[in-house]
C-alpha cells in the first residue's frame, strides 16, 4: 500500500491566505510516500511546506508559479502504475476530456494528474484514469464557479489505486472513493 | 584599619577561628565537668574573636557561623544548669559580667531564649531587654550579626497568636513590636555602612552593603510569618513603621532592596489593601533609587495574582487599584525629568500588561496607557537604541496577544502614534508583527476605514519612509515581507458589494504608492480579491438598478485596468497580460463585449511588444488561444480579428515545434461545443493542414541539419488531432484524410531514416489501440471509426 498526495492550484500568496485549516491538520509529515502537484503554488514558501510532509516532491510547473525551472511533464512509476503529471493550461480545450485523454497517450501513462480548472474530476476510459484534484485552497478560478477546497489521496496496491478525493463544503471535509483496477500488470494496457 | 589583601583575610581568619576552636575545647570539658564558671570564661574569651575588625561580612560569617554552632551546645548546657537548681534569673545576671560588651550580650542572648523558655517571666520583657541591650554595639558589622542571632534564637518564642508565650497581658503586638524595633536598629546600622571609611572605597563598601542586605530584609521576613498579623495589623502598625523607617533612612541601596522586600514577601491581597500607602511612599524616596523596576514588579506581581483566579478581580475594582497605579506612574515619571526612555516605557509596559489582566474590557485605559507614552515620548524624536525599541513593540504586541483581534488595536487611537516613535526598521518588524497576528488569528477586516487605519499602521511593508534605502534588506526576506502583504490583502472581506470596493479602492491607493519593487507582489491579489466580487455580483444583477449603486462589474474593471497599468512601470509584461486575459473572461462572464475586447488587446499588444524570450511566447500563447476558445460575448468581427492575430503569434513562434503545436490548438478556436455558431470545419481542417505543413518541414530540417530524420510525435500529435474532429462529426475530416495520415506516420517510422524513437512508438501505438478501442464500442461511435484500418 502506498499513499500518494496529489493536489495543485493553491495559488498562495495571489489568491488564497493558506491552505484550509482542516486540511493541514491531516497532512501529517511521515504518512505518505509520494507528493504529486499539478503546479500553481506559487511560492516557495508552499514548496518548502510540502517538502515537509513528504520529501519525494514531483511538481509540475503552472502559469503563475514563481519556479520558472518545473517541467511542463512529468512521468513517474510507482508500484504498477504509470503517472503522469501536467498543470494543464497547455492543454486546449482546457478541461476537455479527450484533449487531455491525448496528452495521457502521448506520456503513455496508465494515472494522468493535472489541474488549472479547479474542479475536481475523476474519469475513466478504457486506457486509464484522468484525475484533477482541484484546488486545494479553494482559489478563485475563471473556469469554475463556487470552487471548494480540495485533494486527492490514492492508494496504489498491487494492480488497484483506489482514489480518496478530500471536499471541504461548508466549513466540513468530505470523503469519496472512487476504485480503479488494471487488468495486466503490463507497462502499456489497462483494460 | 586597612585590609592588605585577601591573602592577609585569610591569614586573619584561620587565625580567629583557631582561637576559637581553642576557647570551645575548654569551654566543651567546662561543659563536661558542669564547670559554670569555667564554661562562662571560655566562652566569652571565645567570642572575643568575633570582636575582630579586620574580616570583609562573608569571612566574618563564617566565624559567627562557628561561633553559632558552640554556642548551641552553651545553651543546651544552661538548660540543664536550670535544673540541677541553678537560678535563670541568676544565670541571667551572671553572664553580664563578661568583660567586654560583644561576648557578654551574646552570652545574654542565649541565656535569655532558655529563660523565655521557662517561662519564669513574660516574653515581651525579655525580649525588649535583649533588644536594647544589643544596642551597646553599634559598630555595623558586629551590630548586625549580633541582632541576627538575637532574631534567630528569638524566632521560636515570640508571643505569636496560638503560640505558648501569648498570654493576657502578652500579644502579637508586642512580637510585632519587637522585630519592628530590631529592624528598625538594622536598618540604622546597615546604613551606617555607608558612610565609614575613605571616599574612594566606596564601590567595595557597597559591595559589602549588598552581601549584608538579607540580613536585614529577614525581620520583614519574619513579619510576615507571623500569625497574628493580619490586614488591619500590617495596615496600621507593620506597613506604616517600615515605610517610616524606610524613607527616613534616606539612603539609596537601603530603599531600593526594602522596597522590594516588601512587596516580594507580604500577600498581595495586602498589597491590594494598601496600594495607596504603598505607592505613596515612592515619591519620598531618594532620587536615585530605581524606582521603575520596583513599580514594575509591584505591578506584575499584581497581574498575576489577578490571573491566578477570577475571584480575586473585584477586589481590584473595588480599590480603584488601576488609577492609583495610573497616577503613582504619572508622579513617578514627573518627578524624574531626566528617566531614560526605556525606563518610560518598562513602566507603561508594567501597567499594560497589569491592564490587559484585570481590565480587558476597559480599552480607554489601555489607549490612556498608550496616549500617556506618546506625550512622554514627544520631543524626543525616534528611539535610538534597541532595548528601547524591543521594549516599544513589546508594548504594542501585548493588545494584539491579548484580544487576539486587529479590529481591536485598530481602535486604540494612540497605536499608530506610539508607532510613528519607532525608527523604520523597527516600524516595519512592527508590522510583520501585526500581520502575523492576523494571519494566525484569521479575522477578516471587513470595512474601509479599518483598511485604511491597519495600512497607515503596515505603512513600512507597503511603501518607502523617508530616509530608507531601498538596498537595507535582502532579495529573500524582502519576498518573505511582500507576499506577508499579499496574504494580508486576502484577508480584506465585506459581503456588502459597495463596501468591499471601498476597500479595494483603499487598497489600491495604497499599493499604487509602493514602487516598481513591490507592485508585482501586491496587485496580483488585490485583481483576484476583486475578480471575485465581480462575480458576487453578477449573481445578484438581475435585481439591482445599475446607476443607483457604484458597485457594478463595469466600474470594478474600470479600476482593475488602472491598476493593472500600473504594472507597467516595472515592467512585468508576462504577469500583466495573464491578469488582462483573468479580466477578460470575467468580462466575458459579465457579457461586457468592449470590456472583454479592450482587455484582450492590452494583452496582445503586452505580446507583441514586450514578451520576447521564446519559452514565456509559448505558454503566453497557450493562455490566449485557452482564454479566447472560452470566450462567447465577442460578435464576429470582434472574434474574427482576435482569432486572427492569434493564429498569427502561433505561425510566427521561432521553434518548429512549438509553431505546429500553437496552430493545431488554433483549431480549437473554429470549433467550440456548446456554441452553434463556432463550427466552422473549413477552418479547422485549414489549421490541421498548416500544422502538418510546419512538421513537414520540421522533418526536412532535421534531415537536412542532423542528416536523419526527427520526431515523428509532432504527426502523431496532429493525427489525435484529426481525430478528436472527426469523432465531433466535422464533415471535412474524412476518413482518408485519418487514413493517409496513419500511413504517413507508419511509413516514417520504418523508413530508412528512421531514428528509433521509443516514446513515439509508444504514443502512436496507444493511438492505434484508442481507435480500436472507439470500433469496440459500437452504436454511432463503432459505426464511425469502423471505416479507419490500423
Amino acid at each position: 500500500m502506498v499513499l500518494v498526495l496529489a493536489l495543485g492550484d493553491l495559488h498562495i500568496p495571489h489568491r488564497a491566505p493558506d491552505l484550509p485549516a482542516k486540511f493541514k491538520s491531516m497532512l501529517v509529515p511521515g504518512k505518505i510516500q509520494h507528493i504529486i502537484c499539478t503546479g500553481n503554488l506559487c511560492i516557495k514558501e508552499v514548496h518548502d511546506y510540502l517538502k515537509t510532509i513528504c520529501p519525494d516532491l514531483h511538481i509540475t510547473r503552472g502559469e503563475y508559479d514563481e519556479e520558472t525551472r518545473y517541467p511542463e511533464t512529468k512521468t513517474l512509476t510507482i508500484g504498477q502504475f504509470k503517472l503522469g503529471i501536467c498543470h494543464g493550461h497547455q492543454v486546449i480545450p482546457w478541461g476537455d476530456l479527450d484533449s487531455l485523454a491525448m496528452l495521457q497517450r502521448q506520456l503513455d501513462v496508465d494515472i494522468l494528474v493535472t489541474g488549472h480548472t479547479h474542479q475536481f474530476t475523476a474519469y475513466k476510459h478504457e486506457a486509464g484514469v484522468v484525475i484533477n484534484p482541484g484546488s486545494a485552497t479553494g482559489a478563485y478560478s475563471s473556469i469554475t464557479y463556487d470552487v471548494n477546497p480540495s485533494f486527492v489521496l490514492m492508494d496504489i496496491d498491487g494492480l488497484r489505486v483506489v482514489v480518496y478525493v478530500y471536499e471541504l463544503i461548508d466549513g466540513e471535509v468530505k470523503v469519496d472513493k472512487i476504485d480503479f483496477k488494471k487488468t495486466t500488470a503490463s507497462a502499456n494496457s489497462a483494460h | 584599619m586597612h585590609h592588605n589583601g585577601v591573602e592577609d583575610e585569610e591569614k586573619w581568619l584561620a587565625a580567629g577561628i583557631t582561637g576559637l576552636q581553642q576557647n570551645a575545647f575548654f569551654m566543651h570539658r567546662a561543659l563536661d565537668s558542669n564547670n559554670l564558671k569555667d564554661a562562662l570564661k571560655y566562652s566569652a574569651q571565645m567570642l572575643s574573636e568575633l570582636r575582630t575588625s579586620r574580616l570583609s561580612p562573608q569571612k566574618y560569617y563564617e566565624l559567627y557561623m562557628r561561633a553559632f554552632d558552640e554556642l548551641r551546645k552553651l545553651e543546651i548546657f544552661f538548660k540543664e544548669e536550670t535544673k540541677r537548681g541553678c537560678s535563670i534569673v541568676e544565670l541571667y545576671e551572671l553572664v553580664q559580667h563578661a568583660g567586654n560588651i560583644l561576648p557578654r550580650l551574646y552570652l545574654l542572648c542565649t541565656v535569655g531564649s532558655v529563660y523565655i523558655k521557662s517561662k519564669e517571666a513574660p516574653a515581651k520583657d525579655i525580649l525588649k531587654d535583649l533588644v536594647e541591650m544589643c544596642r551597646g554595639i553599634q559598630h555595623p558589622l558586629r551590630g548586625l550579626f549580633l541582632r541576627s542571632y538575637l532574631s534567630q534564637v528569638s524566632r521560636d518564642k515570640l508571643p505569636d497568636l496560638g503560640s505558648e508565650y501569648e498570654g493576657d497581658a502578652e500579644t502579637v503586638s508586642d512580637a510585632v513590636e519587637f522585630v519592628l524595633q530590631n529592624f528598625t536598629e538594622m536598618n540604622k546600622l546597615w546604613v551606617r555602612m555607608q558612610h565609614q571609611g575613605p571616599a574612594r572605597e566606596k564601590e567595595k563598601r557597597e559591595k559589602e552593603r549588598s552581601e549584608l542586605r538579607d540580613l536585614v530584609g529577614k525581620n520583614l521576613h519574619v513579619l510576615s510569618q507571623i500569625e497574628g498579623v493580619d490586614l488591619d495589623m500590617y495596615r496600621e502598625t507593620v506597613l506604616t513603621r517600615v515605610l517610616e523607617q524606610v524613607v527616613n533612612c534616606k539612603d539609596e541601596i537601603a530603599q531600593c532592596y526594602l522596597m522590594d522586600c516588601i512587596i516580594q514577601v507580604f500577600p498581595d491581597e495586602y498589597h491590594l489593601q494598601t496600594l495607596e500607602t504603598l505607592l505613596g511612599a515612592f515619591p519620598q524616596l531618594q532620587p536615585s533609587v530605581d524606582i521603575k523596576t520596583v513599580l514594575s514588579r509591584l505591578m506584575d506581581r499584581l497581574s498575576n495574582y489577578a490571573a491566578s483566579s477570577a475571584e480575586v478581580l473585584p477586589e481590584f475594582f473595588q480599590v480603584e487599584a488601576f488609577v492609583k497605579l495610573s497616577n503613582a506612574i504619572g508622579k513617578v515619571i514627573e518627578a524624574q525629568d531626566d528617566m531614560p526612555v526605556i525606563g518610560v516605557v518598562t513602566l507603561y509596559s508594567s501597567l499594560l500588561t497589569f491592564t490587559l489582566q484585570v481590565h480587558p474590557d476597559r480599552l480607554d485605559f489601555v489607549d490612556q496607557i498608550l496616549g500617556a507614552c506618546v506625550t512622554k515620548l514627544s520631543g524626543k524624536g525616534k528611539l535610538e537604541d534597541s532595548k528601547s525599541r524591543k521594549q516599544v513593540v513589546a508594548l504594542l504586541s501585548a493588545p494584539l496577544q491579548k484580544y487576539n483581534d486587529i479590529d481591536i488595536a485598530l481602535k486604540l487611537s494612540n497605536y499608530p502614534h506610539v508607532m510613528e516613535y519607532l525608527d523604520n526598521g523597527t516600524k516595519k518588524e512592527m508590522a510583520s508583527v501585526i500581520i502575523q497576528s492576523i494571519m494566525k488569528n484569521k479575522t477578516l477586516i471587513s470595512n474601509s476605514e479599518k483598511v485604511e487605519a491597519l495600512f497607515e499602521l503596515i505603512k513600512g511593508l507597503i511603501k518607502d519612509l523617508e530616509g530608507n534605502l531601498q538596498s537595507e534588506l535582502d532579495e529573500e526576506d524582502f519576498h518573505e515581507e511582500q507576499n506577508s502583504v499579499a496574504r494580508l490583502i486576502q484577508m480584506l472581506h465585506n459581503d456588502d458589494p459597495e463596501e468591499m470596493l471601498k476597500i479595494i479602492c483603499t487598497v489600491k491607493k495604497h499599493i499604487l504608492a509602493g514602487g516598481p519593487k513591490r507592485l508585482p507582489f501586491t496587485v496580483p491579489p488585490l485583481i483576484f480579491n476583486a475578480l471575485k466580487l465581480i462575480r458576487r455580483l453578477q449573481n445578484r444583477d438581475e435585481n439591482v438598478a445599475e446607476e443607483d449603486t457604484p458597485a457594478t462589474p463595469k466600474k470594478i474593471f474600470q479600476i482593475l485596468n488602472q491598476i493593472i497599468e500600473a504594472l507597467s512601470s516595472v515592467p512585468v509584461p508576462e504577469v500583466a497580460m495573464r491578469l488582462y486575459l483573468q479580466c477578460a473572461e470575467a468580462a466575458d462572464d459579465s457579457d461586457l463585449e468592449p470590456v472583454a475586447y479592450e482587455f484582450f488587446t492590452q494583452a496582445y499588444l503586452l505580446y507583441e511588444e514586450e514578451i520576447s524570450d521564446s519559452k514565456a511566447q509559448v505558454t503566453a500563447i497557450h493562455l490566449i488561444i485557452g482564454t479566447l476558445q472560452r470566450m462567447h460575448v465577442f460578435g464576429v468581427e470582434n472574434r474574427d480579428t482576435l482569432t486572427h492575430k492569434a493564429t498569427g503569434y502561433s505561425a510566427k513562434l521561432l521553434k518548429k515545434p512549438d509553431q505546429c503545436r500553437a496552430v493545431y490548438a488554433c483549431s480549437h478556436l473554429f470549433w467550440v461545443d456548446d456554441q452553434d455558431s463556432i463550427k466552422d470545419g473549413e477552418r479547422v481542417l485549414l489549421c490541421l493542414k498548416r500544422a502538418l505543413r510546419i512538421a513537414n518541414a520540421a522533418q526536412q530540417m532535421a534531415n537536412a541539419t542532423r542528416g536523419s530524420g526527427g520526431s515523428v510525435t509532432l504527426f502523431i500529435e496532429i493525427l489525435n488531432k484529426y481525430l478528436y474532429f472527426f469523432e465531433k462529426g466535422v464533415t471535412q475530416i474524412t476518413v482518408a484524410s485519418v487514413q493517409s495520415l496513419i500511413e504517413l506516420i507508419t511509413n516514417e517510422m520504418q523508413g530508412e531514416n528512421a531514428t528509433p524513437d521509443p516514446t513515439a512508438d509508444a504514443f502512436f501505438a496507444s493511438t492505434l489501440r484508442f481507435i480500436q478501442f472507439q470500433k469496440d464500442k459500437g452504436g454511432a461511435v463503432g459505426e464511425k471509426y469502423e471505416a479507419i484500418k490500423v
